[in-house]
């Protein structure tokens, strides 16, 4: 066991300390951008953003050095993401193309694709949706019935799609669809690339509980595809999106364990501030109980996680494992919010306004973490993997 | 950063874990825990053979000098194995408060015999408020020639049955005394005081004017006592997280084979999602071990913290792995001939030893507002956690 970096990580994380130095926008200017109304001020923010980390070297860093990327180990992606979070920087663009639908092309992809797609990915020139969740095909993924007929030298695409982060302002969609209605559900499906500007395809955003708009529903209506734009093998689109999910579940969590714990060094910090009875209410023993076990959970997320990451090192690939990580961060943050909101007491629920806490972080945060146990994959479908895929307990369905 | 277990900390591990299921399976478990004391003479001179009644000690007092990731990986697979016994209190408490607080002379003349596995020992802290916390101490100790003498009731000091001498903690002037007793010495009384672990017996032990062998007082005894207790903390919790993954073994066999409605009761969702939490519990609290053992041993400036963040949640983590195993086994799950029990058992005492949840989470508050640190790590690497 050793946990001090090696050399070469210590070399990879001060050259990114560095260039964030010179690189990153101010944090007047990030709050401003991501605080505005219009979502395209903060997307084209976001974008320009990526652009200048790609200028840097600094995209697709766990991308081959052929594609592109920096052909970083798993714990330089991990140190890239505590990085950016730790200073703050502001999110990019085009999170889902870098982050999965990339390395997914990248694995599965032929020649002519990578060439066509994968450096664009990487500028942000062209950004990414994911089109798997269907209104009939949750957390069954492999019921979905988007319908892609093969119309010999090209795909008819007819189907409706929903939960689609930044769908609205996707130039492409990575889109699971059923090739073979008469297979076995999960044999029929195939992995397509589709051009979001193609006649039939509509966006609808959703407006979610937190008055944001990042996921949509889309419409295809008679949407052409052409047969060069299927990912891996035609009637292969389980396994192809199978790889994609494990990706996400590997590092989803790096980035919000940095951004728990800032929101708990300020929540300390506010114990000190407050008082209540003349005391502040860090003179609370309950207040105490509350920061005590929010430590420790954010803590053991911190541990699981390097834990984790150093098991995929040695093993190669991210496994079901992973599931543990998404219960213990999408859980601890429902947690750990409702304690904020408890030690805040009435000035947690203030959304804006002079008496806001934070300009009301603590009431986003609160509604924000009950998606956490949604999105990803829900907390029962993890647990689900964890019964079969690592306790080896009989499918349960 | 690699934290994971070495090839010889994987090696100890598989070492112990064959030499506990030969040497001391659950039938030999149940027969000890049976006798007054609960001691094996011959399984302890089998584990002193081993090296491990001084394995973190130094090899001059014939330790094996390893590290305390190496003592945390042992109490794992003791807790899996769920030994009962004195290793805990020799070597764990006793041992490490001689190691730690002894002059050169006394560690020849008590901490080699723990290392050798000649002799048993066993720390009194606790009193009538039944707290592990030095703010509550009261017993006196008066200077006399050659040691200071004790006048008290020192509560809940574990194996005390089999103990040749107890370090004993007391008030003085210069305030907190570390001394030694001859377990045989005359004003010294046991009284059994009966729990739910039947492994590791608990006993009150009166000191009526005894005369004690002072081994530090004042700053040193402090530092070493709270290190004793902070570093059996770490390794307590990796007998804890040992603990929980025999439970969830036994409990994700039990529904696999378990039939009703005509299918194995683990294929139900309501069944399956106890054992995942079970999964969560115990692989997290295994983090938490390492961590702790690791962050003590390097003096990482978050040790204390390591500690109570693995004690919080292992507490709570092995209670509730306990609660569940029990619920899945239905009425099979509440009988005696049932081990799960004997795990439970213990997870009560692991949980209240040093502390419980609510005294730790009260720790880390403490240390947190202290207004020279920052509340939570921001960086994977130690050396920046509180930048």
């Amino acid at each position: 066991m050793d946990l001090n970096y090696t050399p070469q990580e210590l070399k990879f994380r001060d050259e990114l300390r560095a260039w964030l130095e010179t690189q990153l926008p101010g944090p007047e200017e990030t709050r401003a951008a991501s605080k505005s109304p219009d979502p395209w001020v903060r997307f084209n923010f976001y974008r320009d953003w990526q652009r200048r980390l790609h200028q840097g070297g600094w995209t697709g860093v766990h991308w081959p050095k052929e594609y592109g990327g920096r052909g970083a180990t798993l714990m330089e992606q991990v140190i890239f993401i505590e990085e950016m979070a730790r200073a703050q920087a502001p999110q990019v663009a085009g999170v889902l193309g870098l982050m999965l639908i990339g390395p997914t092309i990248v694995h599965h992809g032929t020649p002519e694709q990578k060439q066509r797609f994968l450096n664009r990915i990487l500028s942000g020139e062209e950004i990414w949706c994911q089109g798997f969740s269907e209104p009939n095909a949750g957390s069954d993924l492999a019921n979905l019935r988007t319908e892609a007929k093969d119309m010999g030298d090209h795909f008819l695409v007819n189907g409706h799609k929903v939960w689609n982060s930044y769908g609205w302002a996707a130039d492409w969609c990575a889109l699971v669809t059923r090739t073979d209605p008469e297979a076995p559900k999960h044999k029929g499906l195939s992995y397509l690339l589709v051009d979001m500007k193609s006649p039939g395809v509509e966006v609808r955003p959703l407006l979610q509980i937190t008055g944001e708009t990042e996921f949509c529903e889309i419409y295809f209506n008679n949407v052409q595809v052409p047969k060069q734009n299927v990912l891996g093998r035609i009637n292969d689109g389980w396994n192809v999106a199978i790889s994609t999910l494990m990706h996400e579940r590997a590092t989803l969590g790096a980035d919000m364990r940095i951004v728990f714990a800032r929101q708990l060094n300020r929540l300390v910090e506010l114990t000190r501030k407050i008082s209540r009875g003349g005391k502040p209410l860090y003179d609370d023993p309950l207040v105490r109980q509350k920061i005590g076990q929010a430590y420790t959970e954010i803590e053991l997320l911190r541990l699981n996680q390097m834990r984790s990451v150093s098991r995929i090192a040695q093993t190669g690939a991210p496994g079901p494992e992973g599931s543990i990580l998404k219960i213990c961060w999408s859980e601890l943050n429902q947690r750990f919010q409702q304690a904020a909101q408890e030690i805040l007491g009435l000035y947690g629920q203030l959304e804006h306004g002079k008496h806001a806490i934070d300009d009301g972080a603590w009431s986003y945060g609160f509604l924000r973490a009950r998606g956490n146990t949604i999105e990803a994959g829900t907390s029962e479908i993890q647990r689900n993997i964890i019964g079969h895929f690592v306790l080896g307990l009989p499918k349960s369905y | 950063m690699q934290f994971d277990l070495n090839e010889t900390q994987l090696m100890l591990k598989k070492g112990a874990r064959e030499f506990f299921a030969a040497e001391c399976p659950m039938h030999d478990v149940r027969r000890i825990m049976a006798t007054d004391t609960s001691f094996d003479d011959k399984l302890w001179k089998k584990i002193a053979d081993q090296g491990w009644t001084g394995i973190t000690f130094d090899e001059a007092y014939g330790g094996a000098g390893l590290g305390l990731v190496e003592l945390a990986v042992l109490m794992e697979e003791m807790g899996r194995a769920l030994v009962p016994g004195p290793y805990l209190s020799t070597v764990l408490l006793a041992g490490n408060a001689i190691s730690l607080a002894g002059s050169e002379e006394q560690k020849q003349k008590y901490l080699t015999r723990i290392c050798s596995g000649t002799a048993r020992a066993s720390l009194a802290v606790v009193e009538a408020e039944g707290v592990w916390s030095l703010a509550s101490l009261k017993m006196k100790a008066t200077p006399v020639e050659g040691g200071c003498k004790l006048k008290g009731a020192k509560l809940f000091v574990t194996d005390a049955g089999v103990a040749d001498f107890f370090v004993v903690a007391a008030k003085a002037r210069e305030g907190l005394v570390l001394a030694v007793v001859d377990a045989r010495a005359r004003g010294v009384k046991l009284a059994p005081m009966p729990a739910l672990d039947q492994t590791r017996k608990y006993y009150e032990v009166s000191f009526n004017n005894v005369t004690g062998e002072v081994l530090a007082t004042g700053e040193a005894a402090r530092a070493a006592l709270e290190r004793t207790i902070d570093l059996a903390t770490a390794a307590l919790t990796a007998e804890m997280a040992g603990g929980m993954q025999r439970v969830l073994d036994i409990t994700v066999q039990y529904a696999k084979t378990r039939k009703q409605f005509n299918t194995p009761i683990g294929q139900f969702q309501a069944v399956q999602h106890q054992c995942a939490d079970m999964l969560v519990f115990t692989e997290s609290s295994r983090s938490a071990a390492y961590y702790a053992a690791y962050a003590i041993e390097e003096n990482t400036p978050d040790a204390r913290l390591a500690v109570s963040a693995a004690k919080t949640y292992a507490s709570e983590a092995y209670r509730e792995t306990g609660n569940r195993g029990i619920q899945v086994h239905g009425g099979m799950g509440f009988t005696w001939e049932n081990d799960l029990h004997l795990y439970y058992r213990r997870a009560k005492a692991c949980e209240t030893m040093f502390g419980d949840a609510a005294f730790h989470r009260d720790r880390i508050a403490r240390e947190l507002v202290a207004p020279v640190k920052t509340a939570a790590p921001v960086s994977a690497e130690p050396e920046a956690v509180h930048a």
